[in-house]
């Protein structure tokens, strides 16, 4: 059991910078999110794109972003479950919360907030008629543990970055590699576009363009797909394979969330926003693009503003009738959890002659 | 007002709405479905009008001449699902006032 003081649903920026909120009033973190790296949004769909509404940056690419925030709470110590999706909240006699992953780790706290954006990243699935029958028998939609591959036969499908960069990197692993993709023209960073096009020189890849999977032969377990290529002439044929593997992206779900009880409007959670950002469940905030309020504005900045109130509150109720006064870091600095100060330097006291 | 342009948008249930759509406030048709909550928050736009999401694709049925199609949208239809021969990007048709009549469907979420 991971227990900690607020536990964050979503490591994106709002969530990101909740840590730094709750660490200036000494109050713990822990993060849980269904994508391997935090960031969410900013690091998984638009990592090298410019934001231009950060206060005092008037330029920050997302992925920059994510590293700056990281980096100014990484002094209270955030704990972080990634790669895993908070599937179910009980709500404790002692007044605690535990939220179960997908993967059965239980987190518990007095405090939960929700941070989790436009939901948790599910891969999306390609049409494929039979592909239902063969997921975990053949078909699998993320990347966990390239190992699984060695030796095998793998086609990849699809045509962006993790195409290309799993198809790299699963040439030295697995005995064959096929990159099928609907057009010859591939979308990603240029050194992985031209790595591809080497190993396919090479003969380490086996590229097929521009065609498409249309079916999933065999029996209890992937045998082989049913490729329709239509360069010139349209054909189908067959590629043996042991793994297929659709590589189409993520897009967002509300996901298991949608299930806990909370008042869901236009899928997001409303929240009262004339105090502190509590949902209809007491001890349970949604903070950033997941909320809904009237006149709620899906912007990194508002998200900021609403982590740092649902702090306040989050303080009252782990340190019930506790003072507290809001204090300013430029005065106090910011003590971390890992023993740190930082402060602002002392005035000079000098006469002068 | 003389900016706005009527156009019609088939939703994803079937139903086609009328709206009046501005041309002079760098609206694209992604927003103005949202604008008009065509389609369910979260389901449309979702990363924001990148092209590198295709929720806000869509069938074009008139003839209206739109904007070319550029690199990044080709490249996102040509991964996304359902897709047709005249499949576009909501978010990459910027309302313009030669578009008066642009009738369109939404595609299905995916």
């Amino acid at each position: 059991m991971i227990t900690t003081d607020i536990l964050i649903i979503g490591a994106g920026p709002t969530g990101l910078f909740t840590v730094f909120e709750a660490g200036l009033l000494k109050l713990k973190c822990h993060l849980i999110d269904a994508l391997p790296q935090a960031g969410g949004q900013c690091s998984e769909i638009y990592p090298k794109k410019p934001i231009y509404d950060i206060p005092a940056y008037p330029e920050i690419l997302a992925g920059d972003l994510t590293d700056k925030l990281l980096e100014q709470c990484k002094q209270f110590k955030p704990g972080f479950t990634l790669g895993e999706r908070a599937e179910t909240i009980e709500k404790q006699e002692d007044g605690t919360f535990i939220v179960t992953t997908n993967k059965g780790t239980k987190h518990q706290a007095l405090v939960v907030a929700i941070a989790g954006g436009l939901g948790s990243f599910e891969p999306r699935k390609p049409l494929i008629h039979n592909i239902a029958e063969f997921e975990d028998l053949g078909v699998e939609y993320i990347i966990k543990d390239p190992e699984v591959y060695r030796d095998k036969k793998v086609v990849i499908a699809g045509g962006g970055d993790s195409a290309l960069d799993w198809s790299i990197f699963l040439s030295d692993v697995a005995s064959e590699v096929t990159l099928i993709h609907r057009r010859s023209e591939f979308r990603g960073h240029l050194d992985s576009v031209e790595k591809v096009q080497e190993l396919k020189n090479q003969g380490k890849i086996n590229l097929v363009t521009p065609a498409e999977v249309i079916g999933i032969v065999g029996d209890e377990k992937v045998k082989a797909v049913v490729v329709k290529q239509a360069q010139h002439i349209e054909k189908e044929f067959e590629i043996d394979c042991d793994h297929f593997i659709p590589l189409f992206g993520l897009s967002p779900k509300l996901g298991p969330i949608g299930d806990w009880g909370l008042e869901i409007e236009k899928n997001a959670i409303k929240v009262d926003n004339a105090l502190d950002y509590q949902t209809n469940i007491p001890g349970v905030f949604a903070i950033g693009d997941v909320n809904t309020y009237p006149g709620k504005l899906k912007l990194i900045l508002c998200g900021f503003h609403e982590a740092t109130l649902m702090c306040q509150a989050a303080y009252k109720i782990i340190n019930p009738g506790k003072r507290y006064v809001l204090k300013y870091t430029t005065v106090a600095g910011v003590d971390g959890f890992d023993g740190t100060r930082k402060e602002a330097p002392k005035a000079v006291v000098k006469t002068i002659d | 007002m003389e900016q706005d342009i009527n156009i019609k948008i088939i939703d994803r249930e079937g139903v086609t709405h009328e709206v009046l759509a501005p041309t002079d406030m760098a609206m694209n048709l992604m927003e103005v479905v949202r604008s008009y909550e065509l389609a369910p928050e979260g389901t449309i736009g979702i990363c924001g009008g990148m092209a590198m999401c295709a929720s806000c694709q869509c069938y074009v049925l008139s003839e209206t001449e739109l904007p070319e199609m550029q690199d990044d949208e080709e490249a996102m239809l040509s991964e996304a699902f359902y897709v047709k021969d005249n499949s576009r990007l909501g978010c990459q048709i910027q309302m313009r006032p030669e578009m008066e009549g642009l009738e369109v469907e939404l595609a299905p979420e995916s």
